[in-house]
């Protein structure tokens, strides 16, 4: 049975009772409900709930390490701590907050927009969710414990490792269940030409996943048994950070933001009303994002040495070869992408809320990739420094931008209600401020040589304590965006105004179904013959109103 | 709602087998990345002069791996054995056919422990010896995958769901892809050494 046939029986149904058809009432029937569902709305749901949960608490942390480096020679943490906390924030903002935040919404949206009934291999998609939350809590436990990278307790050190290692297992498990949904429950007529732009973007970033995590398991599976037999082949536990930062730094971080770019296309065209132009350059756009797979693949950073110029054509291009595929080809993916999206925008869009979270977001990562692209040249004499660590945070809080974005854009479709544009606009405008404020100054910092994961660094020729001060104050209004959409966004799903099947006036399938969408999605399995299927029913309102 | 129109039942999209290919894909990349950090290592301990990696005392049993080597090689015949005999609905033929993609699965999980007994390392012993046992032990553990593949696939089978051949097609290019990595194992852990 695939799960677009007509009738489903188990997987990707929701727990009814079998006779009377009625949700079974109670708290704990509720809670069982949640914990064995295999409903992918509820999965995704999870996934977004949780990461949003940490971003909060990461967002802290990123306030108290910003305070802490406001005075390099005043200490208010335990300077022993320091490279714990780090690793930390480090580890749990981009694996705790934006891969699985990415994975959420894509679980949530993906079978919908493909018109399928349900996700493949639900059960795989819930096992990953625990897999990845009970990961992510013992990481940050035994981080807490005196353990992790550079941690003191031996047996903590371990358990962060191990820990890591069943994170980084769950969320292949929820990517690996996203990549063969969209590539085996298409609806009928839906080539992967047609796929939309989102479940495409969903789709890269999947594969993505599934290739470059397992190198990243590989790594933790080696360091623990390393630790384990007191050889210090891989550092010892000091050692820990440097193996595990390729896979949470610049450029590897660039794969996580791949669906932010599906969003912007998938919401200007919602916007405008009108199909999207050159629509398969911008599918191959998404792919170029995607290609920072590589650095996460061969755990290489790779950068232009200073004397490139003087090198030999074959040296030259062995350094040339290698930042081209991991630093500027996603770049460039990136700005195809701008492209096709100012293309569209020339159709005068509609100002939609969505559109602007996801505008603003891309064009944070997208800040965050130059900045990316000038870190690894020589001669700018960054390497080391907190620059990297700015052009980290534009992509990570860019993409965090975006995907609020879409929850803003799907909402109705989960919860059957609207958060009001007036009053979730503002949070894209302090999400973007808080981005700014939180990166930008490190950028400046970085060329003054202010080092990077540390909060000791030597007196530089600046106001190293106003770049400091910004971005403590950059993470505090991170954290408030985020308090003040998830308490819109309960308020808003609960008690806000109800939502019609199709608020946007939407292009694709999971439109077409009622909001909020029924445990099994669709009535019926439907037939498409466009990218665009509902615009082919209403061209008049659409194509015609522009 | 709007009007689209209604398909009938697609048909099915073996979705076990594209989830096998890319499970596969990302143990390929696993599986590589340690290859690639032993070799790493290796290179790095050699370049020092008068540098060792693997110790003079260890010797690497040749017969047991050349073996195991072989093994691989009837491993893919009879799993594809298995889908020949599953889309002819020969029950007997895919039973036999799983059942010695088994038995040799077992066969070369013995190798292994005889390899692991004859070379008589210890695991904190030196770079080598914890680069060995992690890289043979992910192979081991990839393996053991593979025989409970091969066990699932034959309740399935031939517990009376024989129109579900796709999971003979995926068991198949599973034991393939072990049959690729042991290739690559063999001959960088044990031919290079």
């Amino acid at each position: 049975m695939t799960t677009i046939d007509p009738h489903v029986t188990g997987a990707g149904v929701d727990h009814v009772d079998a006779h009377s058809g009625e949700r079974a009432d109670g708290l704990l029937a509720s809670v069982a409900d949640w914990i064995t569902t295999t409903d992918h709305k509820k999965i995704g749901r999870l996934f977004i709930g949780s990461s949003l949960l940490l971003l909060l608490g990461v967002a802290a942390l990123g306030v108290l390490l910003g305070i802490e480096r406001i005075d390099a020679t005043d200490a208010m943490l335990d300077a022993g701590a320091m490279p714990q906390l780090f690793s930390l924030y480090r580890l749990v903002l981009t694996f705790g907050v934006v891969v699985p935040f990415g994975l959420g919404l894509a679980l949530t949206i993906v079978p919908l927009q493909l018109g399928a009934r349900s996700l493949a291999f639900p059960r795989l998609a819930a096992a990953g969710f625990w897999a990845w939350l009970l990961g992510t809590g013992m990481v940050i436990g035994s981080i807490v414990a005196n353990g992790g990278p550079g941690g003191g307790d031996e047996h903590m050190v371990q358990l962060f490792l191990v820990s890591m290692a069943l994170a980084v297992v769950g969320l292949v498990a929820a990517a690996g269940s996203i990549a063969v949904s969209v590539l085996t429950t298409r609806a009928p007529g839906m080539n992967m030409r047609r796929v939309p732009l989102f479940s495409w973007s969903a789709l890269v970033y999947a594969l993505g996943l599934l290739l470059a995590l397992p190198v990243l398991f590989g790594v933790l599976v080696l360091l623990f048994v390393d630790h384990r037999n007191g050889r210090s082949t891989f550092g010892g536990n000091v050692g820990i950070a440097g193996w595990l930062r390729v896979s949470a730094s610049q450029p590897a971080t660039v794969l996580y933001a791949v669906p932010v770019f599906g969003l912007l296309l998938e919401t200007v065209a919602t916007a405008t009303r009108k199909r999207l132009p050159m629509r398969g350059v911008g599918l191959i756009g998404i792919g170029l994002v995607g290609t920072a797979l590589f650095a996460g693949v061969a755990q290489v950073d790779a950068g232009l040495s200073r004397d490139l110029i003087d090198l030999e054509l074959g040296d030259a291009l062995r350094e040339i070869v290698p930042y081209a595929v991991l630093n500027a080809l996603p770049l460039l993916g990136g700005v195809v992408v701008l492209l096709v999206f100012l293309l569209a925008a020339a159709g005068r869009p509609r100002i939609q809320s969505p559109l602007l979270f996801s505008f603003f977001g891309a064009g944070m990562v997208l800040v965050g990739l130059l900045g990316n692209a000038v870190y690894h040249v020589g001669d700018a004499q960054l390497a080391g420094t907190v620059f990297e660590e700015g052009a980290w945070i534009y992509v990570s809080y860019g993409t965090v931008i975006a995907l609020l974005g879409g929850v803003v854009y799907w909402g109705p479709k989960i919860w059957g209600r609207s958060i009001a544009d007036k009053k979730v606009l503002p949070l894209a405008l302090l999400g973007v401020l808080a981005t700014i404020l939180a990166s930008l100054p490190y950028y400046i910092a970085g060329f003054a040589d202010q080092l990077g994961d540390t909060a000791a660094y030597p007196d530089y020729s600046g106001p190293s304590e106003l770049w400091n001060t910004l971005v403590a104050v950059g993470h505090g209004l991170m954290a408030l965006t985020v308090l003040a959409f998830v308490g819109l966004a309960v308020q808003s799903f609960t008690k806000g105004e109800r939502a019609g099947d199709d608020p946007w006036d939407g292009q694709t399938l999971e439109w077409a179904t009622s909001s909020p969408a029924p445990a099994d999605n669709f009535a019926d399995v439907h037939v498409i013959s466009s990218a665009e299927p509902l615009l082919d029913l209403k061209p008049a309102r659409s194509e015609g109103a522009a | 709602m709007y009007a689209l129109p209604a398909a009938p039942p697609p048909a099915p999209r073996r979705q076990l087998f594209v989830g096998t290919a890319l499970a596969c894909a990302a143990a390929t990349t696993f599986f590589g990345g340690l290859i690639a950090l032993f070799v790493r290592f290796r290179q790095e301990a050699l370049s020092v002069t008068e540098g060792e990696w693997k110790p003079a005392a260890a010797k690497v049993p040749e017969v047991p791996t050349n073996v195991m080597l072989l093994a691989f090689l009837f491993i893919g015949i009879f799993a594809q054995w298995a889908v020949y005999a599953a889309r002819r609905q020969h029950k007997g033929g895919t039973a036999l056919a799983l059942g010695l993609v088994a038995l040799l699965g077992i066969a070369v999980l013995n190798s292994q422990a005889f390899v692991y007994r004859q070379m008589g390392l210890g695991l904190g012993d030196g770079t080598y010896q914890t680069m060995f046992y992690v890289v043979t032990g992910a192979f081991v553990a990839l393996l053991i995958a593979g025989l409970v593949f091969t066990v699932v696939a034959a309740f399935r089978y031939l517990g009376g769901r024989t129109s579900e051949r796709e999971i003979i097609s995926a068991h198949a290019m599973y034991w393939y892809f072990l049959s690729a990595m042991y290739v690559v194992l063999w001959f960088v852990v044990y031919v290079t050494k």
